[in-house]
């Protein structure tokens, strides 16, 4: 991989994203609509309800931000994929010495630019506004948001395999690739809450779900769980992998029915 | 055409079948460096389909494409480093500036002082003035002359120009085709053509090659090809190979 050309593709979004301001309100205006809404919620339930299910409520706060990392970083290859297919200017990256592994990377990349820019001004709203530290983690973050990262981007490049395969009719799979999921992730609720019990097992074959179980136990107990971690590693390996064999296959399909040109060009 | 140069660009039986229909038939053509190759049909002769394995964007069904010796299938990233490519059906992100554009595709082909040579062909296709101009902002014209900039940014060995002077108007065609012209005779790139302006073919290419259904139907330089064709210029030829599918009466 040529660092060179991952950093030129990486200064293109940058471009493109000091130049037109309105992508601030993809990246700041839907997360904060968000942040309101749960925090008020988060607020509501604390008020209304007693023993120790308040405590464990804000973690609702937690949770909410945490999915963001999952959902940026899939948007971020994703939708970088779609801005060149918006701008006709795929032809030009995929006849240029750029390799998909670096293509990827970059997207990879601008996953986590997004994710700095989201996540950090929705830590400091939920503090100041709801007295939520998401650092009250502690060091488990770290390695929790390491993996939700690379959850986001095998989604990001399941995403971009299906708009690779359907063309444009398929592109608001950008957007809904990530929700797929969302409900047996176990983000806001214990995996056991989740019904009928059969989709338990399939909740536990998601990396998200492990670290999301792992990060409630991190704020309720204050223990690091050392299983959800290494279950939600060895998942995302599997993830990526099938994620990475899922774009490949996509795209050489699309080469070989000769749909990349038409798609590009559309 | 001269035998002795440098062969760049080799085309061995290339086919390609979509759905069991044969759009590309058995293609075989040789580009050397300094020549200019039209390629020409009528609309679905295989032109695209033939530019777009030739960038590796379509998978050949079978056949081979060597260049610069090197098989395209298995040096594509290394080929691609000494190869450009202009469309009048691709673009450069409209929300950036002009410079932003071509900033980041020096940086893409590695173009050492990529600044001075931004600058030197942004005014070598009198865009000088459009430099912190915002890219869909510029007209028709100016458009194709900054994905040209873009396609000479590596300086290139090997040029594929797609129509490069379709929707210009007779006058920044003109421009086009003399910078290209210029370019190539400076450096001896080789190019393969496409276009269905006869006059852009006349003026540009050195050798031609008309496809009809997939098929070469005639192949030589313009002058040959006319007079083989006993007609009286190049539009009648292709007129005529587009409603017979033959050059001959």
């Amino acid at each position: 991989m040529n660092f060179r050309i991952i950093s030129a593709l990486v200064m293109r979004y940058i471009f493109l994203y000091t130049r037109t301001p309105m992508r601030l309100v993809e990246l700041v205006f839907w997360p904060m609509v968000d942040l309101l809404i749960w925090g008020y919620l988060t607020i509501y339930i604390k008020e209304n309800t007693t023993g120790a299910f308040p405590a464990m409520i804000s973690f609702l706060l937690g949770a909410m931000i945490l999915w963001d990392v999952v959902f940026r970083a899939q948007q971020g290859v994703a939708v970088s994929f779609l801005e060149d297919v918006w701008t006709r200017n795929l032809l030009n990256i995929f006849v240029a010495p750029v390799r998909i592994s670096e293509y990827l990377t970059a997207t990879f990349a601008v996953g986590i630019l997004r994710i700095c820019v989201t996540v950090v001004i929705m830590c400091v709203v939920a503090l100041l506004l709801y007295q939520f530290n998401v650092l009250v983690i502690g060091w488990p973050l770290m390695p929790f948001l390491a993996n939700l990262l690379i959850s986001g981007w095998a989604l990001g490049m399941i995403s971009t395999a299906l708009i690779l395969r359907w063309g444009q009719a398929a592109e608001s799979l950008a957007w809904a690739v990530p929700f797929f999921i969302q409900p047996i992730s176990a983000v806001f609720y214990p995996v056991g809450s989740i019904r009928p019990v059969w989709l338990q097992n399939v909740a536990l074959a998601m990396p998200t779900t492990h670290v999301f179980e792992g990060m409630r136990e991190v704020m309720q107990k204050g223990t690091f769980n050392w299983q959800s971690f290494s279950n939600a590693c060895l998942l995302n390996l599997v993830f990526m992998a099938i994620a990475g064999w899922i774009f490949m296959s996509m795209l050489s399909l699309t080469k070989k029915r000769g749909l990349l040109t038409k798609f590009a060009t559309q | 055409m001269s035998t002795a140069a440098e062969v760049v660009l080799e085309v061995r039986d290339l086919t390609r079948e979509f759905d069991g229909v044969t759009v590309l038939d058995k293609f075989s053509f040789t580009l050397r460096k300094g020549e200019v190759l039209g390629l020409l049909g009528a609309n679905g002769a295989g032109k695209t389909t033939a530019m777009n394995m030739l960038l590796g964007l379509t998978t050949p069904s079978s056949g081979s494409i060597t260049v610069f010796g090197k098989d395209l299938a298995k040096h594509r990233i290394e080929i691609l480093k000494r190869v450009n490519f202009s469309s009048a059906y691709t673009a450069l992100p409209g929300n950036l500036y002009v410079w932003q554009n071509l900033a980041v595709f020096a940086r893409i082909y590695g173009v050492p002082n990529a600044k001075k040579k931004i600058d030197e062909l942004l005014e070598l296709l009198e865009i000088g003035d459009l430099r912190k101009r915002v890219t869909g902002q510029l007209s028709a014209g100016e458009s194709t002359r900054l994905n040209l900039c873009k396609a000479m940014l590596n300086d290139p060995d090997l040029l594929l120009l797609d129509e490069p002077t379709a929707s210009l108007d007779p006058d920044i065609a003109d421009k086009v085709r003399k910078v290209i012209q210029r370019v190539q005779k400076e450096r001896g790139i080789a190019i393969l053509y496409t276009s269905h302006n006869m006059k852009d073919i006349e003026e540009v290419c050195s050798h031609l090659i008309f496809l009809h259904k997939g098929k070469v139907v005639a192949e030589g330089t313009p002058e040959d090809i006319v007079a083989k064709s006993q007609q009286s210029t190049l539009e009648d030829v292709f007129i005529k190979i587009a409603r017979t599918g033959d050059i001959e009466e």
